[in-house]
C-alpha cells in the first residue's frame, strides 16, 4: 500500500512543492524558524537520536549518534551534505532535488544549527548541473526569506550554505574523499581514525550525510518522534526512497515504509509492476553495486537494514537492481568490477591492481567467451587478496560482484573454462 | 596548445581570437575565490567552460595564479573524468553502460554508434565534428537504456532512432 503521507516524496501529495511559495504553504522553513527559536541544539540533537534516523548514504550509520561524537567546544564545526550519488544503480538523491528541493536545504540549515555548526557545504555530482542550479535558486530564496545568513530571524544564529561542484569521481561519495576533494586536491581517501567528526574537513569537527538523511530531519522535528517512528520498523524506523532498476516493468524510486518485502517492491503494480515480460527473477543485487547479490529464494526478505543483512547481503543505499533470466552472471561481474576498476583512486594497491587483473581476466571470458583451465582459481586468489586488504570500501565493494557471481553461478564460469 | 588534428587546430585559432576577454572571465572566478588553492577544481571548471579544454598553459596560468605546484594542478586535472585534456568534438554523444544500461542493450547501442561513426568510445571524429564518449551510470536507470546528446538525456535509447538523430546532427 502506498504512503497516505510522504515523508521525502512529498511532491506527491502536493505537486508543486519545488516552488518556494508551495512549500511554505505546506508549513515548509516553519519547524526550522521555530526550532531557532524555541529550541537547543542539544535538544535537536536528542530528538534526531530518538527518532532512530539512520543514515541512507549506504552504511545506516545512527544519525543522531553520528552527531553525538563531536568534539564539545570545538569550533569551526562543518556540516556536508553528500550529493555525489554515482553508486550504480543510485538515483533518488537526484530526483528528491529536483522535485523537493526546500525539504533538502530546510534539513541542511536544521541540521547545521542542531550540530551548531555556521558554514554546510553541499556536494554535488559534477553531472549534476541541473540539479546544482536548482539547488542554488532554493538557496537564494532562503536567503531572502532570511532563513540564511546573519543573525537569522533575530536570533543571533548565522549560517552561510554553498555547493560545491565535484568534477566526476565516484570515489568522491566517500566522506573523506569528499574533504579532500573540498579542499582543492585529488579525491583520495584519508586514513580513519581520526574520523570526520573530530577531524574533518580543513582538520576541523565535521558531519556529513547524506541528501536523503537531511531531508528527514524537518519531518522529524515537526511531526514529532512517535510519529515518525510509526514507519517502518523497531530498528529501521522511517520510510525509504528505494529506486529500483534493472527488467522489471516500471523501474523508477518509490518511496515505502522500512520493512516491506523485496517482492512487493518487485512486484506491486504500484511499485515496479513485476518483471518485463514476466520473466523469472535470476539476480537482485539490493543495495547498489556494492551489495553481495540475492536470488529470487529471497524475495521475501524484508527491505529493512536487519532483515537484508540477515539475507547475506546490504541494504547500502537502497538501489535495488533486479535483473531476469536473459543475463550471464559472468557478464554481470564484468560490467560491475570495470566500474570499480574504472573508478579505483589508484592509492592502494589491493584495489587498483585487483580491479584491473578482475577484469582483464572476466573481459576475456566474459566479452571473448574464452576461458582458460586457471580462470576459476585466479579469479577466487585475486579477491581474496582484496578482501579485507583494501585502504577504504571501494576496493572491497569491488569484491562483492565477482565473489557473488562465483558463489551463486560457478557453473556459467565452468562452461566458458570447458569452451 | 599544438595538436596535429584538424579538430586542434580550428580550436586553437578560436582560442586565440577571443583569448583577452576569457582569461579575465577566469580571473576575475579566481579573484571571488581570493586565489585559494582550495579552489582549484571551480577554477578548472570555469576554465573548461570558457575554453572547451584545459591546454598545458592553461594548468600552468592556474597553478602560478593559484600559487599552487604545477604538478598539483595536473594531478587533479587527470584525477577527475569530467576534466579534458584534448579538445571535444563539436557536438557530443554520452552512453551509459552502467549496470542498469548494459542489461538493457546499452552496448549494442554502443556498437551501432561506433560503426556508423567509425570510432571508439573515447574518440572524437577527424573533422572535430563529434565525439562519442562512454559513461557510468549516470544516475538515470529508471529510464535505462540512457543516452545524453548534446547535454539532452535521451531515455529508453532505441538504437535506429539515436542514428538517425546523429545524422541529422552531422548534416
Ligand atoms: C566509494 C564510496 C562511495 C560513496 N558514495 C556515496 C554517495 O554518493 N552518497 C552518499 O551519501 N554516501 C556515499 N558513500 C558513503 C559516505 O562515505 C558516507 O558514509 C555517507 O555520506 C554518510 O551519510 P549518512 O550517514 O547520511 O549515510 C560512499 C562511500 C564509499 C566508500
Ligand atoms: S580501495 Fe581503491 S578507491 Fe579506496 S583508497 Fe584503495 S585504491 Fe583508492
Ligand atoms: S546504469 Fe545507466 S543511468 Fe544508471
Amino acid at each position: 500500500m502506498p504512503l497516505s503521507e510522504y515523508i521525502i516524496m512529498r511532491e506527491l501529495n502536493h505537486p508543486d512543492i519545488n516552488q518556494f511559495a508551495v512549500y511554505r504553504r505546506v508549513g515548509g522553513w516553519e519547524t526550522y524558524a521555530a526550532a531557532l527559536r524555541e529550541q537547543t541544539p542539544a535538544a535537536l540533537v536528542q530528538q534526531v537520536k530518538d527518532s532512530g534516523l539512520r543514515g541512507r548514504g549506504g552504511a545506516g550509520f545512527p544519525t543522531g549518534v553520528k552527531w553525538g561524537f563531536l568534539p564539545k567546544g570545538v569550533y569551526p564545526r562543518y556540516l556536508l551534505c553528500n550529493c555525489d550519488e554515482s553508486e550504480p544503480g543510485t538515483f533518488n538523491n537526484h530526483q528528491i532535488i529536483d522535485r523537493n528541493p526546500h525539504q533538502v536545504i530546510e534539513g541542511v540549515a536544521l541540521s547545521a544549527y542542531a550540530i551548531e555548526c555556521h558554514t554546510a557545504y553541499i556536494y554535488m555530482r559534477g553531472e549534476f548541473a541541473s540539479a546544482a542550479l536548482l539547488l542554488e535558486q532554493a538557496i537564494a530564496e532562503a536567503y531572502a526569506a532570511g532563513f540564511l545568513g546573519k543573525n537569522i530571524l533575530g536570533t543571533g544564529y548565522d549560517l552561510d550554505i554553498y555547493i560545491h561542484r565535484g568534477a566526476g569521481a565516484y570515489i568522491c561519495g566517500e566522506e573523506t574523499a569528499l574533504m579532500e576533494s573540498l579542499e582543492g586536491k585529488l579525491g583520495q581517501p584519508r586514513l580513519k581514525p581520526p574520523f570526520p567528526a573530530v577531524e574533518g574537513l580543513y582538520g576541523k569537527p565535521t558531519i556529513i550525510n547524506n541528501v536523503e538523511t537531511l531531508a528527514n530531519v524537518p519531518r522529524i522535528i515537526e511531526k514529532g518522534v512517535a510519529w515518525y517512528r510509526s514507519h517502518g520498523t523497531e530498528k529501521s524506523p522511517g520510510t525509504k526512497c528505494f529506486s529500483i532498476s534493472g527488467h522489471v516493468n516500471r523501474p523508477g524510486n518509490y518511496e515505502l515504509p522500512f520493512g516491506v518485502p523485496l517482492r512487493e517492491l518487485i512486484e506491486s503494480p504500484e511499485y515496479a509492476g513485476g518483471m518485463r515480460g514476466g520473466r523469472p527473477v535470476k539476480i537482485i543485487i539490493p543495495g547498489g553495486a556494492s551489495a553481495p547479490w540475492l536470488t529470487a529464494k529471497h524475495l521475501d526478505t524484508p527491505l529493512d537494514y536487519e532483515g537484508v543483512a540477515a539475507a547475506g547481503s546490504m541494504l547500502g543505499s537502497g538501489a535495488v537492481i533486479v535483473l531476469d533470466d536473459s543475463v550471464k552472471a559472468p557478464h554481470v561481474a564484468y560490467k560491475m568490477d570495470e566500474f570499480f576498476k574504472h573508478e579505483s583512486c589508484g592509492k592502494c594497491t589491493p584495489c587498483r591492481e585487483g580491479t584491473h587483473w578482475l577484469v582483464k581476466v572476466l573481459h576475456r571470458m566474459a566479452e571473448e567467451g574464452h576461458g582458460e583451465a586457471n580462470d576459476i582459481p585466479t579469479l577466487h586468489s585475486i579477491y581474496r587478496q582484496m578482501e579485507g586488504n583494501c585502504f577504504c570500501l571501494l576496493g572491497e565493494s569491488a569484491v562483492m560482484p565477482i565473489k557473488s557471481a562465483l558463489e551463486l553461478f560457478p557453473e556459467e564460469f565452468e562452461a566458458i573454462v570447458k569452451g | 596548445m599544438t595538436t596535429s588534428s584538424p579538430a586542434g587546430t580550428t580550436l586553437q585559432t578560436k582560442t586565440q581570437s577571443s583569448d583577452d576577454n576569457r582569461l579575465k572571465l577566469l580571473e576575475a572566478t579566481m579573484k571571488r575565490h581570493q586565489h585559494r588553492p582550495d579552489a582549484l577544481i571551480e577554477v578548472l571548471h570555469k576554465a573548461q567552460e570558457l575554453y572547451g579544454y584545459l591546454t598545458p598553459e592553461l594548468l600552468i596560468s592556474v597553478a602560478q595564479r593559484l600559487h599552487l605546484p604545477p604538478s598539483r594542478v595536473y594531478g587533479v586535472a587527470t584525477f577527475y573524468h569530467f576534466f579534458s585534456l584534448v579538445p571535444p568534438g563539436e557536438h557530443n554523444c554520452t552512453i551509459c553502460l552502467g549496470t542498469a544500461c548494459y542489461v538493457k542493450g546499452a552496448a549494442a547501442i554502443l556498437g551501432e554508434l561506433e560503426q556508423q561513426l567509425g570510432l571508439q568510445a573515447g574518440q572524437t571524429s577527424a573533422d572535430g565534428k563529434i565525439s562519442l564518449l562512454a559513461a557510468r551510470c549516470l544516475g538515470a536507470c529508471g529510464i535505462a537504456p540512457a543516452v545524453v546528446l548534446d547535454g539532452q538525456v535521451i531515455g529508453h535509447a532505441i538504437p535506429d532512432e539515436l542514428q538517425t538523430r546523429v545524422a541529422e546532427l552531422l548534416k
